[in-house]
């Protein structure tokens, strides 16, 4: 099962990328698929008629009960023929529905086929929650689908309007699973129905009902799917007749059985279910639009089967069984031939349809047998199911005569509509004098309407062939085996009495059509939750603007005073309510307070001053200061790393407030400044009361201990802070690394976006225009190699000794802005042939691969192995993996300081247009 | 921990705050780099003081708490990354309007003082189709 699934996601996503050049030859491809997937179904049915389920397991997260569980019983095994065989017709019809040069065959054919396999995947899904997954896959496929032709605003309203409240209904069933999950403990669909709860609570009960309406297109949740018939033919035919709509209808299906008598489901399935079938009726014999009849048609063909599988008698599910199965071949067939019409004669409206003549002999005579089936005639699957769906509901205990008035009164308005659609299309047109001439359908295209006609017919001929798979469909009520009898005559008796007076009825009501226009308008005005479903999105739509309006001033400064003082004020809240205790710590020696008082300086000059350069410079004093209070922390490695950042980013800063005005004009106001130094002044107050009670208590040095105890057994090195880094927090670093690699992509795309038709090339091939100082130049001749060397010294003895990555490719980053002090981007360019997105790209690679390798030979990541190297100048050194994934961290490193002077480096004054 | 490091961190977290709500880029990205060095000494002085953490030297029991070191490190050289970028922004900024001043959202402040915005909602195209199809 989860390779016909594999193969149908893979077709589908195969056929949206590269079908674009397969004309309608995509559809044939996407048939495959689906013809496989009917081919294995079929294979499996007679173990499946047995009473039989074929299962299959995958884990998938396990703690959180979630596994890929699949299970294909009766229903399942019904419900997806039927896609499977309806979607082969509709691919061989979309083969001729469609131009070669059709712009989107690829992607209509690739999403058909996605929607297949989620439908699929819904019918076998043996997990509520895949089942759930599935059900909104179907409902996303079925979006992408009506909204095929997207530049066209109404058909952009129509798929979104169907998005939304079949995906709100999805959300309300995920809901109702959700409690009934919670109340058995199992989200097994076969366990549930095997060992069901005594009653499902109210609250479940109406969520799940809800997903149900909302996609079977029940009253008031109907009004997506007139709307929905914007989408191409084989499209509307497929889901929006045969397939997706009756996934609410499994729904009720698989938990009629077990949940009828729970809470309000009777009254809610007949009230939606009643309300569906007459006023889907009503509205759907006013249609001028032979499509949009259609629609309605399946509205209320859709309410019966709420109303026969949902009430929860085998009898009525057994009725409901066949009628799935003849809507489904008699509505896809009807909608294909609306579609030949459509496309051969330019309309659909019973209006304008030309006169079809001889050339239409063999549509016209699909078409009169798809609607004697519509219709309910003898011998058709139609008239079966009706028959069964009289008797299942006058044999029941409740509202017996009441529903099968309402049954019958149902039945009276599809034998109409099923008139009028044939008398539209084919008998009226011939009667008007018209000289119109409508090209004539070939064989090919009728054929797939033909071949579901004909299994229709035969089926309805000797309904007696679907007993065994009806009766595995019934296992639910917990009947046992061959219970299902499918018979084309039931005898007399009060069903056909219905059935015939239904016929007569309809007739009558179709030949009087014009003189009940006051009654058919009245299905019209009932309300149909349209207007509550635009008064509700136009309200989001004012509230939103209103929140907007309020919490989006647009002001930077404003929304980081919100972040800030949050910042400062939910902690110093947190403190007082708990009533931290302050324990005043030592004062500090001074020599700490010699680097803290050049420390403090600096801030507060970085802070007023007023002129870039001399912020920036105190900034970098403020570093350096850092450097120093690290060196009397006992922590060497920190203060070369600052050390080494602090001196780039001067560069940086250079390179970058050199263009910008010198000073800061307009200085703030008075009240904004004001309010500032609050906020600055609460965020400092509780920093330090912060601090304060930090310091009061104990600390764990567990983890401390263990990493200093750990270092040379596990991580082969003796500078604990590097073997950290690269080892015990390898993992980690990782993801620093990443967060560099984007960082420095981002600042080169930021500086270099928009100048890429700029002459940038041209004066690499020039010396710089700058004038170039001797002595500079030969001080950095010999400072860059000495440099260089330093910096791979300091990453390779890092590991046991003060250094590592990170200082050492900052190093390296230094010696490279030697030679741009030197002679500017040029020099840099010509004496690194390697590109910079080359050496931070590899530096990840390299990390990430050493980190990742140790999983494919077994081990855990960064497990790390070592060897001792001697090599000249460099001594004696350890060669480690770890060595190895700090050298992805030095080439990343310098990589980053590449990246900046390519991004902030001298080009020409070129600016943007 | 001691008291002037707990005031060195304050100050340097308030000056870095009073930046950070200006408008100027290059002020909020030295108020960024305040900020870290902040928040960089809480760090620090949150483990123990010793020795450097290198193993041959001396006693372990000496040591300075490397697991805040190495937390320190990592950070210091992602600061680097990121002021870069949002150097490139000012940079960026400068490209377009000649200076580093972060405006306001001039779609931002329409929503709140324009009516025509609530209009243009309430007249979506998708609402009025979708009043003609239901």
């Amino acid at each position: 099962m989860v390779f016909l699934l594999l193969l149908l996601g893979f077709v589908g996503a195969a056929l949206i990328a590269c079908g674009r050049r397969l004309g309608t030859r995509a559809f044939a491809v996407g048939a495959f698929p689906m013809a496989v997937a009917f081919v294995w179904i079929a294979s499996r049915l007679g173990t499946i008629s047995n009473g039989a389920t074929v299962r299959q397991h995958f884990t998938w997260v396990e703690p959180l009960g979630l596994g890929i569980d699949l299970r294909l019983d009766g229903i399942s095994a019904t419900l997806a023929l039927v896609v499977a065989g309806v979607g082969v017709a509709v691919m061989a019809y979309a083969t001729c529905y469609f131009d070669d040069d059709a712009p989107d065959t690829g992607r209509l054919s690739g999403l058909l086929v996605l929607f297949g396999g989620s439908m699929l995947a819904l019918t076998m899904s043996d997990n509520v929650f895949l089942l759930y997954v599935c059900w909104e896959l179907t409902t996303v496929t079925s979006y992408l689908l009506i909204g095929n032709k997207h530049t066209n605003p109404r058909v952009r309203a129509a798929a979104l309007h169907a998005l939304l409240i079949t995906a709100a209904g999805g959300l309300a069933m995920l809901g109702g699973l959700l409690l009934v999950v919670q109340d058995t403990g199992t989200a097994r669909i076969t366990s549930l129905l095997s060992n069901p709860p005594n009653s499902f609570s109210a609250a479940a009960v109406t969520l799940i009902l809800l997903g149900a309406f909302t996609k079977s297109a029940q009253y008031p949740f109907h009004s997506w799917l007139p709307g929905a018939m914007a989408a191409p033919t084989p499209v509307s035919a497929y889901l929006h007749s045969a397939t997706m709509v009756k996934a609410g209808v499994y729904l009720l299906a698989l938990f009629a059985p077990i949940a009828h008598g729970s809470g309000p489901w009777r009254v809610l399935v007949v009230a939606a279910g009643v309300s569906s079938m007459i006023f889907g009726g009503l509205r759907a014999l006013r249609q001028q639009d032979m499509k949009l009849l259609l629609a309605f048609g399946t509205v209320s063909q859709l309410g019966l089967l709420t109303i026969l599988f949902g009430i929860g008698t085998p009898a009525a599910a057994t009725a409901g069984w066949v009628l799935l199965i003849a809507h489904a071949l008699f509505k896809a067939t009807l909608f294909m031939i609306v579609g030949i019409v459509d496309l051969r004669t330019g309309t659909r409206d019973a209006r304008k349809i030309p006169p079809l003549r001889e050339g239409w002999r063999g549509v016209e005579v699909v078409a009169a047998l798809a609607c004697l089936s519509m219709a309910g005639a003898p011998l058709t699957a139609g008239f079966v199911a009706k028959e069964l769906a009289y008797g299942a509901i006058h044999d029941l205990a409740w509202g017996g005569p009441l529903l099968l008035a309402a049954l019958a009164a149902g039945a009276t308005l599809t034998v109409a509509y099923s008139v009028r659609f044939y008398w539209c299309t084919f008998v009226e047109p011939r009667r008007r004098s018209s000289t119109e001439a409508a090209t004539d359908p070939t064989r090919l295209f009728a054929a797939p309407a033909a071949a579901l006609t004909s299994v229709a017919v035969i089926f309805g001929l000797a309904p007696g062939l679907g007993d065994r798979l009806a009766s595995a469909s019934l296992t639910g009520f917990g009947t046992g085996q061959g219970g299902v009898h499918l018979a084309v005559w039931h005898g007399f008796g009060l069903p056909l009495l219905l059935s015939f007076v239904a016929i007569a009825g309809g007739i009558v009501v179709a030949v009087l059509l014009p003189g009940l226009e006051p009654v058919l308008a009245f299905g019209s005005r009932v309300p149909n939750g349209g207007e509550v479903f635009l008064n509700l999105i136009r309200g989001v739509g004012r509230t939103s603007t209103k929140v907007t309006a309020t919490v989006q001033s647009g002001s930077l400064p404003v929304y980081a005073a919100i972040i800030l003082s949050t910042a400062a004020l939910l902690p110093a809240g947190a403190l007082l309510v708990g009533r931290a205790p302050v324990v005043l710590p030592p004062i500090g020696g001074p020599g700490e307070a010699a680097v803290l008082a050049l420390l403090l300086a600096s801030a507060i000059g970085a802070t007023i001053v007023h002129r870039r350069f001399a912020a920036a410079l105190f900034l970098s004093v403020t570093g350096y200061s850092m450097a120093g209070l690290f060196v009397i922390s006992g922590a060497p490695d920190l203060a070369l790393t600052q050390v080494a950042v602090e001196t780039l980013s001067t560069v940086v800063f250079v390179l970058v407030l050199r263009r910008l005005p010198k000073g800061f004009e307009q200085p703030s106001s008075p009240r904004r400044r004001a309010v500032g130094l609050a906020i600055a002044g609460a965020v400092a107050a509780t920093v330090f009361v912060f601090a304060l009670v930090a310091s009061g208590f104990e600390h764990d040095t567990a983890v401390s201990d263990q990493i200093v105890d750990s270092s040379v057994p596990v991580g082969h090195g003796h500078n604990v802070v590097n073997v950290a880094i690269v080892d015990f927090r390898g993992f980690d670093t990782l993801g620093e690394l990443s967060v560099i690699v984007a960082a420095s992509i981002g600042a080169v795309a930021l500086a270099r976006a928009g100048r890429r038709n700029a002459p940038a090339r041209q004066e690499s091939g020039h010396p710089s225009s700058a004038p170039r100082l001797a002595f500079v130049d030969v001080a950095a001749r010999v400072a860059f190699p000495v440099v260089l060397l330093m910096s791979l010294w300091l990453l390779f003895s890092g590991h046991d000794r003060p250094g590592g990555g990170f200082v050492g490719g900052l190093l390296a980053g230094a010696a490279i802005t030697i030679r741009y002090i030197a002679g500017g981007i040029d020099e840099v360019r010509r004496r690194s042939r390697l590109r910079p997105w080359t050496v931070l790209g590899s530096g990840l690679l390299l990390s990430a691969a050493t980190a990742t390798i140790p999983l494919t030979l077994g081990k855990s990541v960064l497990d790390v192995g070592s060897t001792h190297v001697d090599l000249p100048v460099l001594g004696d050194i350890a060669i480690s993996s770890a060595v190895v994934f700090d050298l992805g961290v030095y080439f990343a490193v310098l990589g980053m300081v590449l990246m900046a002077f390519e991004a902030f480096g001298d080009t020409p004054q070129e600016r943007l247009s | 921990m001691t008291v002037m490091l707990a005031a060195t961190a304050a100050l340097l977290f308030g000056a870095g705050t009073y930046l950070l709500l200006q408008r100027k880029l290059s002020r909020i990205i030295i108020g960024l780099g305040l900020l870290t060095h902040g928040a960089n000494v809480l760090l620090i002085s949150a483990g123990r003081r010793g020795t450097p953490p290198i193993i041959g030297g001396s006693s372990t029991a000496d040591f300075a708490d490397p697991l805040p070191q190495a937390l320190a490190l990592t950070a210091i050289v992602i600061t680097f990354g990121v002021t870069t970028l949002l150097l490139a922004l000012a940079y960026r900024s400068w490209l377009l309007t000649d200076d580093d001043e972060v405006q306001d959202d001039v779609a931002d402040r329409r929503v709140s003082t324009d009516d025509a915005v609530q209009d243009e909602v309430e007249d979506h195209q998708e609402l009025i189709e979708w009043e003609e199809l239901l």
